[in-house]
């Protein structure tokens, strides 16, 4: 017998009798009046800053007003070609990655968390590499908690995705919060507000 | 009502006073107390240490000595939890089992089964309340902080029934003191270091006296305190609820 | 060398009264930080019975998830290996390294990694591996062990890490700035990532539904590995495994806040398949848990999520240090996990706890911490590796305790050896004697006192 059928076999031999799984009750989950509020609340906290914008338009003309001197990206509808472009950048092209600007599919009020998967990301070192990153997130797409977060979205529709909730940090030179430890040292969400939609 | 004392082996060598104080407290209440003379142990040192197998002949004297009671009442928390969940006997299991629901601790006894509301007692101090292990998390007589629950406590209700008495708000709520059992002299070094972070707390937040519903922790402390020259005493809870009764 | 035992070293650590004062504040801070954010949620209590009762759920039908992983995994293009303890695990990994002749390994934070001894195996092998967790590349750079499974360097000052950082990484000496020794390790640190050719990272929660598995970190390390590398090999327990993904927003919410008190850890990366060209491998290990599965006293220790809150709550481990552990994972649940790893070896760590059961109140998964530390010091009594004299010492004062004569006439006696306490001898040879009086004994015990008084 291999490794695998014998762990398998001992597991099966030695699990205890059945216990079922609880039902979540939504009803017993926090309710928050204005998530979005929250949200923000929760993101300054956690070292990150948020910007209210009417809408797309507005992002885009932001991105052009970065600091074109420095590497730059932008991925939000990014044509096919370019697409194909940025997957293959490997981690010596992007070392220098300065800015990145990236679609989010739905913010968490209570962790000020967002979903960002790999369709979103095109290429999955994008936003851990670069050091200042800009998550787009429309306000009508902030659910209350994680419980709400699973309900939107098949985590395995696409190969990878994160939450991410804030900039990098570390805390383990005597528990002293730095912001920027491996990846981005800010972040900035630009909150596409519900009304101008 | 059938109430037996049982008083543990260390409060009945070294802090009888504290016992003395338990029974006066009771009748003081009306009730007739019984002090069934042949206990010693609930057996707890051993089985704390590993050596649960060796309480046998503890369990069987406890069953002897408290069978037949309507309530067994103890000043000591960490006994009364050890009875509570470990009290077996090959010889009349369906007794041990039944004396499990009988014991109380003393402040529970009071506050859940007397359900007293008024003391007349006085203790003029500034008061620090160490919670002890057992009795808080083991038998519940206080909210926990590590739990997102309501509080309420048992001994500082009755605390809070004595004239004059000034309960000091410590920064550590319900920190181990570190007497521990055994682990007070096989871990000699964190227990000390334990009970003097502990007793610090009272010392600097001004507490006179310490009390407790452990003299377990408070021997310990006491300890401390003594080796150290500090002038903070240590008093068993009944003594305060029985001071100036009588 | 013989590994000291937990007091002996916790001993040795209490010397340094000023940094044990330190360590126990700064570890009771993350504990009253664990406390605010839960007390944020006003389910929290929920959450954990929940939490609990999915793990719960989950080991009484392990062997069907695991294998419904297996299938989902492999069909997500990631290659599922099984290994039956470290050694084994060590080797699969060794032979995926070997197989494509790779030098530049990175690993971000992996508890089985260190159960495994991983890192000392691949040496042995002539492959040195590069912790990049900023802690564990600190006790790394210091060829020391983690003392703590979430903050691996909590046993260090910051002066320390600016000594050891001047000597490694050529920083300015007596610089003990924090931002500035960090931002010097991500520099270190960026160089390796850049060139790394194969990432190691541990696994958090790996979902039975999809086949894909979760990696929790605030620095992204773990991510910046698997998202650079074209091998990522990811290792994780046979406890690891959770039946779906909508079980993470349980999990979730309960790990950062336990751990640190942050509302979720920066990133919570979910891997599903590899990306395009990567290859993606996955070491599944047993390593005693299906053991300890089969103890029906202990089982449920295998619920833990790796959160440390048990750390941060104890007030044994605030004032003894990880090290004093002698193992991977210290603590109140390495106390109870590590004596089924190697029962005499680890005989002293459920002994190393008051049974004050704070572990048990803010575990997040309501694993009975202290009633197991209680269990297993019943256990490994029973098996023989309790201390000689300590046996005898126990069956002395369960005779003088069974019998109600031996016990007034050495309580008589005793009041002025105080003989039948053992703990209570008053000379310099007995630690409670060391630095604590004993209580001065009274006239007549309660017993003779009521004698008169009362019959």
């Amino acid at each position: 017998m291999n490794s695998r059928d014998r762990i398998l076999q001992a597991t099966a031999e030695n699990q205890p009798a059945q216990r079922d799984l609880p039902v979540i009750d939504f009803e017993r989950l926090i309710r928050y009046d204005e998530p979005a509020v929250v949200f923000e609340q929760v993101l300054t906290k956690i070292g990150g800053q948020l910007v209210r914008v009417k809408n797309l338009e507005e992002v885009k003309n932001r991105f052009g007003e970065e600091d074109q001197e420095k590497f730059c990206v932008d991925v939000i509808d990014c044509t096919e070609e370019d697409r194909l472009k940025i997957k293959a950048w490997k981690a010596t092209d992007l070392a220098l990655l300065h800015t990145l600007y990236i679609k989010g599919s739905f913010g968490v009020a209570e962790n000020s968390a967002v979903w960002v998967d790999e369709l979103a990301m095109v290429n999955r070192l994008l936003p851990f590499i670069c050091e200042h990153l800009f998550i787009v997130l429309e306000e009508k797409e902030i659910v209350p908690t994680m419980h709400h977060a699973y309900q939107k979205t098949d985590v395995n529709r696409t190969g990878f995705g994160s939450f991410i909730a804030g900039p990098s940090k570390t805390a383990d030179i005597e528990q002293s919060l730095v912001i920027g430890a491996h990846g981005p040292r800010s972040l900035t969400i630009y909150l596409i507000e519900k009304d101008s939609l | 009502m059938k109430v037996a004392l049982f008083i543990p082996c260390y409060v009945d060598q070294f802090y009888p006073k504290a016992a003395i104080a338990t029974l006066e407290l009771l009748e003081k209440f009306g009730l007739e107390v019984s002090y069934p003379k042949n206990q010693t142990c609930c057996g707890q040192p051993m089985a704390n240490s590993g050596f649960e197998h060796l309480t046998k002949g503890c369990n069987n004297l406890f069953v002897q000595n408290f069978l037949g009671y309507d309530y067994i009442v103890c000043p000591s928390g960490s006994c009364v939890m050890h009875i509570k969940d470990h009290l077996h006997t090959e010889e009349n299991e369906a007794a041990a089992q039944d004396i499990r629901t009988k014991v109380y601790e003393l402040t529970e006894f009071l506050v859940d089964v007397l359900k007293i509301e008024k003391l007349e007692a006085s203790f003029p101090h500034k008061v620090g309340l160490h919670q002890s292990c057992h009795g808080q998390r083991g038998l519940k007589l206080s909210q926990m902080t590590e739990l997102m629950a309501e509080p309420f406590s048992k001994p500082g209700h009755l605390l809070s029934m004595v004239n004059g008495l000034e309960l000091v708000e410590l920064d550590r709520k319900d920190e181990c003191c570190g007497f521990g059992g055994t682990f007070c002299v096989t871990e000699e070094a964190v227990s000390v270091k334990m009970g003097k972070d502990r007793v610090l707390d009272h010392e600097r937040n001004g507490a006179e006296y310490i009390t407790a519903g452990d003299l377990s922790c408070l021997m310990h402390m006491e300890g401390i305190l003594k080796r150290r020259g500090s002038k903070v005493k240590i008093i068993h809870i009944a003594e305060i609820l029985n001071h100036h009764l009588s | 060398m013989k590994v000291q035992d937990h007091a002996q070293a916790a001993a040795q650590f209490i010397k340094d009264e000023e940094r044990t004062d330190w360590h126990d504040e700064t570890l009771w801070f993350v504990r009253k930080k664990r406390d605010l954010a839960a007390h944020g949620i006003p389910e929290w209590e929920q959450l954990r019975e929940w939490a609990s009762q999915i793990k719960d759920h989950t080991l009484s039908n392990l062997s069907h998830y695991l294998e419904s992983f297996e299938q989902k995994a492999t069909a997500n293009g990631i290659r599922v290996h099984w290994a039956a303890d470290g050694e084994e695990h060590n080797r699969i990994v060794h032979q995926i390294i070997a197989d494509h002749d790779l030098k530049r390994i990175v690993k971000s934070k992996s508890m089985l990694t260190e159960e495994c001894h991983l890192n000392e195996y691949l040496i042995q092998k002539g492959i040195s591996v590069v912790d990049t967790d900023l802690g564990e590349r600190i006790v790394q750079l210091r060829k020391e062990a983690p003392s703590h499974i979430v903050l691996p360097a909590i046993h260090l000052k910051k002066q320390d890490v600016s000594d050891t950082f001047h000597d490694f990484l050529d920083t300015e000496k007596g610089n003990n700035d924090p931002q500035y020794l960090t931002e010097a390790a991500r520099q270190h640190l960026r160089d390796y990532f850049i060139a790394s050719e194969l990432a190691i990272t541990g696994v958090n929660f790996a979902i039975a539904e999809t086949g894909g598995f979760v990696v929790c970190t605030n620095e992204g390390n773990a991510d910046m590995g698997a998202h650079t590398a074209n091998v990522h090999i990811a290792c994780m327990g046979i406890e690891k495994i959770i039946p779906k993904a909508e079980h993470l927003g349980v999990f979730l919410r309960l790990l950062a806040r336990s751990a640190t008190g942050q509302p979720v850890t920066t990133y919570s990366s979910h891997f599903h398949r590899p990306r395009e060209g990567q290859e993606m491998h996955l070491v599944i290990v047993d390593n005693g848990r299906t053991r300890q599965l089969g103890r029906a006293d202990f089982r449920n220790s295998l619920k833990c999520i790796r959160c440390a809150a048990c750390f941060n709550t104890c007030p044994v481990y605030r004032r003894s240090g990880g090290h004093s552990y002698h193992t991977a994972v210290a603590g109140p649940i390495g106390s109870i996990l590590n004596p089924n790893l190697d029962m005499k070896a680890n005989a002293d760590l459920p002994f190393a706890s008051t049974l004050c059961g704070s572990c048990s109140n803010v575990c997040p998964v309501k694993i009975d911490i202290h009633e197991q530390l209680y269990k297993w010091r019943q256990v490994i009594v029973q098996a023989g590796y309790a201390p000689v004299s300590k046996k005898l010492g126990m069956e002395g004062m369960a005779a003088v305790l069974s019998s109600p004569a031996l016990y007034h006439f050495s309580g008589k006696m005793g009041r002025t050896t105080l003989k039948y306490a053992p703990f209570l001898v008053n000379n310099g040879f007995n630690p409670w004697y060391k630095q604590r009086d004993m209580p001065a004994p009274p006239a007549e015990s309660f017993g003779e006192w009521y004698q008169k008084n009362r019959s």
